[in-house]
């Protein structure tokens, strides 16, 4: 079997929140407040094979942007490894490194905030395959006008300025952005987040063909599960900074093993033609700053007993191609109580 | 029984260097008590300077250019600032995505919530204490009494929006107008609220406004629809109806373009183009330049409203069913 074209490898990340100014006047009079410290993504292992999508999803602050930054190399874990094709990113020397680099590239959610309001489009597109010599000057306007044709802009405007497009030609510049320096692998976070559903469609419809033609490997984050349903061969479902459920995404919408994985897809909003009595899962998100110890998810889930308060579950196969986080599959194994 | 509200031809210009632009141009909506109407649209269509027109916060340069709001059988439009403070936060209350834009940032929450009482009715504070607390209890606040004495930065975002919701509901108002109050929050946070929502509303009777651009909240929560485009309700009707029998073009596509378990890998049914700017709004049916079944008529004429059952109205001039004999 041929190298996965991602690997994560037991990849942590800290954040130390430095103490605000009320902390700081309070440790003046001696109360001795310290630096927390934020797991935000805790021992996660991943591999999305060649021509895959791997779909990342989770509620807010659980990690995911951390984990995508860190996956597209933009960031470097605090522990565990990233493998590009195989090899550790962090043991490249200089020129494999560029190549790793240049081979994973991210696209944002937020096309205004992440275009630089002062380039005109073209350039945009056109700087970075210039830098990293993948095309010469003089072919530039050609090459340009090439990657704005494959998402789908019309060349013509490669001389307007960001503010001059809609959110979805926004969106479709940033892709081609990313997509101008040739990658394997393009890592989405929450890339039609800020986009109407119309818009939202055709930029996932243009996802779905690049990776066709193009023969992309893409990890997809987002919070929203109908569209990582949509998108994606395999879902991973992260909860406090630690992946709680991974499998093939038909097996994970119709026989979610985890508990929290359960919930969000009872409570995902979804289009139906009659009123619904929505009934809810219990408890606020955890702060990340203080999570709860043993399993994260203990204090809103429904079936936590005495172990779960205790141990952290690990995360192993309760189904082919399908890992789960959660206690019950042991107890499962020793009695049949679970319904 | 007479609606709470009844909405007939509002229309809400902004008054620009290049004259006034319609954001709301001609809208009729009505709800009854207990009963919920979801507002969709995309990004500006409007849903959001209609919420605001029911209130009477349409600020300068916006203003309402006609039309009337009949609420409890009298009309709205032309009331004193005064008088519509009366109302407001008493008869009518509304809650917004960002809870902040109702909470204040530095007064506790039980100061906050005793005014929003005392404002409208003299009682005795401890009666009105009691009454706040009651309401953050009703919206699922976890030991309310003590959350009672705090500020609203020490809240997370979604007790943020429940606390909003709960002054909102102080005064039992007849009528709730929410403006995308969930939108925020991530979905097990959304779907406590909506139950709440539910149960409260199932205990008051309060007519509601679900303004939304996610057709699938919507769709578990109203009982009607009304699908607005270029400031126009386009299409509205019975949930189920609209759902399943959509009638006008960008009604089936915005349901089209909802990724959905029943479609994986198979491409969405997209919109072209984008929705139009004010300035931008093209001649007549807004939709025309962005739809698959536009004619020449389209372009010239705007469509006016037919029946294609109970209470299911839309407006174009090649629906995809046809109309009912008038
Ligand atoms: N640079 C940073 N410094 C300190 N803390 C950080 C930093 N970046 C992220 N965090 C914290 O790490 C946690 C995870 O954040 P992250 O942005 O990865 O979450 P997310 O899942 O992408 O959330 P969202 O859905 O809101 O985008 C959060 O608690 C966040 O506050
Ligand atoms: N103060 C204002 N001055 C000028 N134009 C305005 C003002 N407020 C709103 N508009 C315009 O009115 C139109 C309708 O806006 P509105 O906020 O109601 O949209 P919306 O449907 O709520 O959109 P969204 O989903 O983005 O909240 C938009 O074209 C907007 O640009
Ligand atoms: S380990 Fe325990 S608390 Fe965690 S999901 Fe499983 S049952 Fe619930
Ligand atoms: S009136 Fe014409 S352009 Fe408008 S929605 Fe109907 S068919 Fe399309
Ligand atoms: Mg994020
Ligand atoms: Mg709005």
């Amino acid at each position: 079997m041929s190298a996965p074209a991602l690997a994560l490898d037991g990849v942590s990340r800290r954040f130390v929140k430095p103490l605000d100014l009320a902390e700081r006047a309070a440790n003046l009079l001696g109360a001795g407040r310290r630096a927390q410290v934020v797991r935000a993504v805790d021992g996660v292992s991943l591999d999305v094979a060649p021509g895959e999508v791997l779909g990342l999803v989770g509620e807010s602050g659980c990690g995911k942007s951390t984990l995508a930054r860190i996956a597209s190399g933009i960031m470097e874990p605090s522990e565990g490894a990233v493998r590009i094709e195989g090899a550790n990113r962090a043991g490249l020397g200089r020129e494999a490194r560029r190549r790793a680099d240049l081979a994973v590239q991210m696209v944002f959610q937020d096309p205004m905030g992440s275009l630089n309001p002062r380039m005109r489009a073209g350039d945009i597109i056109g700087e970075a395959p210039l830098v990293h010599g993948i095309v010469g000057r003089g072919e530039l306007a050609d090459y340009v006008a090439g990657q704005m044709r494959l998402v789908g802009l019309d060349p013509a405007l490669r001389d307007r300025y960001p503010h001059q497009f809609s959110g979805g030609q926004r969106a479709r510049i940033g892709i081609a952005r990313a997509l101008a320096v040739k990658p394997t692998i393009l890592v989405c976070d929450e890339a039609t987040a800020a986009l109407d559903v119309s818009i939202q469609a055709q930029v996932l419809n243009l996802f779905a063909e690049l990776r066709r033609s193009l023969g992309l490997t893409l990890l997809f984050v987002s919070h929203d599960l109908g569209v990582v349903e949509h998108i994606s061969d395999r879902v991973a479902v992260m909860y406090l900074g630690r992946i709680v459920e991974e499998a093939t995404t038909d097996a994970l919408f119709a026989r979610p093993n985890h508990p929290y994985t359960q919930a969000l897809l009872a409570e995902v909003p979804r289009l139906e033609a009659r009123k619904r009595r929505f009934s809810a899962l219990k408890g606020e998100l955890p702060s990340p700053l203080a999570p709860p110890p043993g399993c994260h998810f203990h204090p809103r889930c429904p079936h936590a007993f005495d172990r779960c308060r205790i141990e952290r579950p690990a995360l192993r196969e309760v189904a082919p191609g399908q890992r789960a986080a959660c206690h019950l599959n042991d107890e499962a194994t020793r009695s049949s109580s679970r319904a | 029984m007479a609606p709470v509200l009844e909405v007939r031809d509002l229309t809400v210009v902004f008054d620009t260097d290049a004259g006034p632009l319609a954001a709301v141009n001609g809208v009729s909506l009505s709800v009854g008590r207990g009963e919920v109407l979801g507002v969709v649209g995309e990004s500006g269509s409007g849903k959001s300077v209609t919420g605001l027109a029911l209130l009477g916060l349409v600020d300068p340069p916006g203003r309402i250019a006609g039309g009337s709001i009949l609420f409890e059988g009298e009309d709205l439009v032309g009331r004193s600032e005064h008088e519509m403070r009366r109302l407001r936060g008493a008869r009518i209350a509304m809650i917004f995505q960002d809870p902040m834009s109702t909470l204040h940032p530095v007064l506790r929450i039980d100061t906050q919530m005793i005014e929003a009482i005392e404002a409208h009715e003299s009682v005795a504070p401890a009666v009105a204490r009691g009454r706040a607390l009651a309401a953050l209890e009703r919206v699922g606040i976890p030991s309310a009494a003590e959350r009672l004495a705090a500020y609203p930065h020490q809240f997370s975002g979604g007790m943020r929006q429940r606390v909003a919701i709960a002054t909102a509901l102080l005064n039992r108002p007849a009528l709730l107008v929410a403006d995308e109050p969930t939108t925020a929050l991530d979905v097990t946070i959304q779907a406590q609220i909506l139950a709440e929502m539910q149960a409260l509303q199932a205990e008051t009777g309060t007519a509601l406004i679900w303004i939304t651009h996610d057709l699938s909240v919507v769709s578990g929560l109203a009982d009607r629809v009304a699908v607005m485009y270029g400031g126009r309700i386009v299409e509205t009707g019975p949930v189920a109806a609209v759902i399943e029998r959509p009638v006008h073009p960008y009604t089936a596509g915005l349901i089209g373009s909802v990724p959905s378990r029943n479609r994986r890998g198979v491409p969405l049914a997209q919109i072209r183009g984008h929705a139009p700017a004010l300035a931008q709004m093209p001649p007549g049916c807004p939709f025309h330049p962005r739809c698959e079944r536009a004619s020449a008529l389209c372009a010239r004429t705007m469509p006016s409203a037919a029946s294609y059952g109970p209470a299911h109205e839309a407006a174009c001039h090649h629906p995809l069913a046809l109309p009912e004999a008038a």
